[in-house]
């Protein structure tokens, strides 16, 4: 990555114009060409710094107004084999493994959508059957302090 | 709020994971779905000011741009709530701060250029007032991270 890509995605991170040619008026902001812009896209896609374009939906569009973070004790010999397969549950939209502490044994961390909380519960339980786990702490949130789209390279100051 | 059109899901199944690159996007998007350019440009403006549409672009792997991520557990004193969670919001690389049910009851994702900064801040919130356990729990694996529904 350089310059040129930092300022892409500086860029781009404000917002994707809706209108006919998008790629040409942010090309026009950050001074390429549109063709320019397209082959820098498509190469940080390869690359895997874009993990995808598109969008982000409220989860109330798709009928989803409750969310758990579940996080789970698994035997660490079965913890792929187990992650993977939460992972193919619709109903799970993130998975990680994570560091446990002395007073904290979860290792893994999956992000459980229903349209209820008993259904999130009902949920967490197939899992849990499922993959014969015992241990889980559902983490349901009490408030929302804060939720932004990360902002990257603006604490740098990118030639132009 | 108003329901949504069967054309307005399939739109919102296409953009989801595939909003083309391309000169002409939406005209992309128009053949997968039927409707005209300027139809789609109509929809997805309208999904967007509704709220269906939350955000459009592009979507980065943090990690290959270098940034260090991870989530803190801290677990706050009674009355303190509020004032740790205003400086945590204060950090521009906390995108999500949660209060959540618990022992550990506030709970921040933490994006930062580097170990470094991230381990400053860390430390930052565990020397508050009110604050009386921190855990950095960062994740070696990440097996899902995409947000993707299914509208049917």
């Amino acid at each position: 990555m350089d310059m040129l890509d930092k300022k892409i995605i500086q860029v781009m991170q404000n917002g994707f114009p809706i209108v006919a040619e998008p790629y040409k008026e942010l090309a026009m902001e950050i001074g390429i060409s549109e063709s320019q812009l397209i082959e820098r896209i498509e190469a940080l896609q390869a690359g895997g710094q874009i993990r995808k374009m598109g969008a982000v939906i409220g989860h109330y569009t798709a009928g989803f107004s409750a969310n758990v973070l579940c996080a789970w004790v698994v035997p660490y010999d079965k913890m792929d084999e187990i992650a993977k397969s939460m992972s193919k549950n619709p109903a799970v939209s993130h998975c990680y493994d994570r560091e446990v502490t002395k007073d904290w044994p979860y290792n893994i961390y999956t992000m459980i959508h229903a349209k209820t909380r008993s259904e999130c519960d009902a949920i967490a339980d197939a899992i849990a059957e499922e993959n014969s786990l015992d241990e889980r702490v559902m983490l349901y949130s009490v408030k929302e302090w804060k939720k932004t789209s990360m902002r990257y390279f603006e604490e740098e100051k990118v030639a132009q | 709020m108003a329901m949504l059109s069967i054309a307005d899901k399939k739109i919102l199944n296409i953009i989801q994971t595939n909003l083309p690159v391309c000169p002409r996007p939406f005209a992309e998007i128009g053949k997968l779905t039927g409707l005209s350019e300027a139809q789609v440009i109509e929809r997805i403006n309208h999904l967007k000011e509704t709220g269906y549409i939350r955000r459009l672009g592009p979507f980065f792997n943090s990690d290959k741009l270098g940034y260090v991520g991870t989530l803190v557990a801290v677990k706050v004193a009674d009355g303190y709530m509020a004032q740790v969670a205003e400086v945590i919001n204060g950090f521009a690389g906390a995108t999500h701060n949660y209060e959540r049910k618990g022992k550990y009851n506030l709970w921040f994702t933490l994006l930062a250029p580097d170990a470094k900064t991230r381990d400053m801040l860390i430390e930052k919130v565990r020397h508050l007032s009110g604050v009386e356990s921190v855990m950095n729990l960062t994740s070696h694996k990440k097996y899902k991270v995409n947000v993707n529904f299914k509208l049917k």
